[in-house]
């Protein structure tokens, strides 16, 4: 169960003075049950990519390989594509059109053509697990606050009970709470389902906390592949980019200058306390 | 597919045409398509075909744009055309079961078919080399005598220009959703009419409600900056006739008149349908 990319180009409005390559020769593996976080400037391709994996773009050039087929093959059925792979668009509440919530639900499952018994099942499984109650089922999804109309939009994804999750943005534009729940909610899932979740922000603070891959995407190139701690070792580079490590990262460095015996890789606050509380305890003995 | 629609997009380059006053460019449009209903001969079409290849050619858009706005007439082409040939009485040349094809039927077909796409082609050529923003200033300061009138000139030419500005914020937001509701396995291509119609509703709802949204939120925006309609406002960047835009109305007004002086012959008629033994 992975996914793999091999040179993936994209083109926008080729031939036109609004062409724009988007993509440029993309080479990923996307293994089975990895938390991946891709970061990028806006406008760096990372939305772009992420709708190549279920198939709503279709690469210039290049190809992606789900479980081992080709997904451009003559006869491979999108449909089946989709349901494997749940992408979750940004301000994915945008989407929502039903009279109630749990209705709104159900239409990712009834378009798989499932009984209502399993719809229903699923339904209230992916509700659950974005913690909306039953309280919740009869109400319009309009009249919900944008938090939960957002969990109610992830449900509608998780429904199809997809094998990999991707998720654009999840947390733009909520306060800090929501953000904080709904990605505390998405690596419970990733944890307890074991499915592959990829994780689209600009911000490494979201990111660094959950994921055990980074993917930097700048100008449609993938700039930086690793592990959060080795990717943020480069974190000038990051800079020159338009983008930041975790201010940890900044502060183990600075501390690191000052002549203080602390771990620069330290990718998380909590990292960053147990090794500062470490050398501490050192200069005090 | 919902790029296709080329009504209101706008395709820069630095042509003169581009520059000229967007007045100009109205009233050319205008002119245009009058010579096109007004003049009929074969000579007069001629003539306009030299004037709209002579524009396009000058504005640097590539054809391929022009032809584009096509697609959306495509069935109102063919009606007008197959009612025009089988419907019209005259003399008749082909005769089978109980359509008839007549001489008249065919001119009328032919310059119908070549009136509706020069039309297109020609507001094309506008649209095309326009900014909505201009087009709408050139058309309020056009219609600005028909304020002594009441007409609320200022309010209908805002109106458009936000509804023109509108049009690709909604393209792109149908795109949008058309490809979250796939993602959910929502299907827009397969089914009968009925079926594709109920396909439909998990777009147009989100969209209907993203549409009231933006209009809200325009309107908040418009009166926190002081908008109130166009009593006493002034433009940053007053339209002026300049040298060139003169040159164009001159250009215009010979072409107007080489299309009517042309009109008068037939010659170009007469040889081709005695050539044929009609």
């Amino acid at each position: 169960m992975s996914i793999r990319i091999e040179h993936l180009n994209y083109v926008y409005s080729s031939g036109t003075v609004f062409e724009q390559h988007a993509l440029k020769d993309v080479n990923l593996e996307l293994p089975d049950g990895q938390f991946i976080g891709i970061i990028g400037h806006t406008g760096s391709g990372k939305s772009t990519l992420i709708q190549h994996l279920n198939g709503l773009l279709k690469a210039s050039s290049g190809t992606i390989y789900y479980n081992n087929e080709n997904i451009y093959a003559e006869g491979y059925s999108m449909k089946q594509l989709r349901s494997k792979v749940g992408l979750v668009f940004q301000y994915p509440e945008y989407q929502l059109f039903e009279t109630d919530v749990f209705t709104d639900v159900c239409f990712g499952p009834k378009n798989l053509g499932l009984e209502q018994d399993e719809i229903e099942r699923r339904a209230r499984e992916a509700l659950q697990l974005v913690g909306l109650g039953e309280e919740y089922y009869k109400v319009s999804p309009f009249e919900l606050s944008g938090g939960q109309k957002r969990r109610a939009a992830i449900a509608g994804i998780l429904a199809m009970e997809p094998e990999v999750l991707v998720l654009d943005e999840p947390t733009a534009g909520l306060d800090p709470r929501g953000r904080d729940d709904i990605l505390d909610q998405v690596a419970r899932l990733h944890r307890e389902r074991k499915i592959t979740v990829v994780l689209v922000s600009h911000s490494m603070e979201d990111v660094a906390r959950y994921v055990e891959r980074i993917i930097v995407m700048n100008k449609g190139e993938v700039l930086f592949d690793d592990t959060p701690r080795r990717v943020f070792h480069h974190y000038k580079e990051l800079e020159a980019v338009g983008l930041a490590a975790p201010q940890e990262v900044y502060l183990m460095n600075e501390l690191a200058q000052l002549g203080w015996d602390v771990d620069t890789d330290a990718s998380t606050a909590q990292e960053a306390a147990d090794s500062i509380a470490k050398c501490l305890r050192k200069m005090k003995n | 597919m919902l790029r296709d629609i080329t009504i209101g997009q706008y395709y820069p380059t630095d042509s003169v045409i581009h520059k000229l006053d967007p007045r100009v460019k109205l009233a050319g449009t205008l002119v245009f398509i009058i010579s096109l209903f007004a003049f009929g001969s074969i000579e007069a079409y001629v003539a306009a075909t030299i004037f709209l290849a002579t524009v396009i050619r000058i504005s640097k858009v590539p054809f391929k744009f022009m032809i584009k706005g096509l697609k959306s007439i495509i069935m109102l082409l063919m009606i007008t055309v197959i009612f025009n040939l089988f419907l019209v009485q005259g003399t008749v040349v082909v005769k089978f079961w109980i359509f008839s094809i007549t001489i008249e039927g065919i001119k009328t077909a032919v310059s119908m078919a070549i009136r509706l796409i020069y039309l297109i082609i020609g507001s094309s050529v506008m649209t095309l080399t326009t900014t909505p923003n201009d087009l709408t200033d050139g058309l309020e300061k056009a219609l600005s005598p028909l304020k002594k009138i009441h007409v609320p000139v200022h309010e209908i030419s805002m109106m458009m220009s936000i509804a023109l500005r509108f049009i690709p914020i909604l393209m792109e937001e149908t795109d949008k959703i058309m490809k979250a509701q796939q993602a959910r396995g929502a299907d827009f291509e397969s089914g009968n009419l009925i079926q594709k119609a109920k396909n439909m509703v998990p777009l147009l709802v989100p969209l209907f409600i993203s549409a009231f949204r933006r209009a809200n939120d325009l309107a908040m925006a418009m009166e926190a900056r002081g908008y109130h309609g166009g009593e006493g406002r002034t433009k940053m960047r007053p339209l002026v006739y300049k040298g060139k835009d003169k040159a164009a109305y001159l250009i215009l007004l010979a072409y107007f008149v080489l299309m009517f002086a042309v009109s008068r012959f037939s010659v170009l008629e007469t040889l081709l349908f005695g050539a044929l033994g009609w």
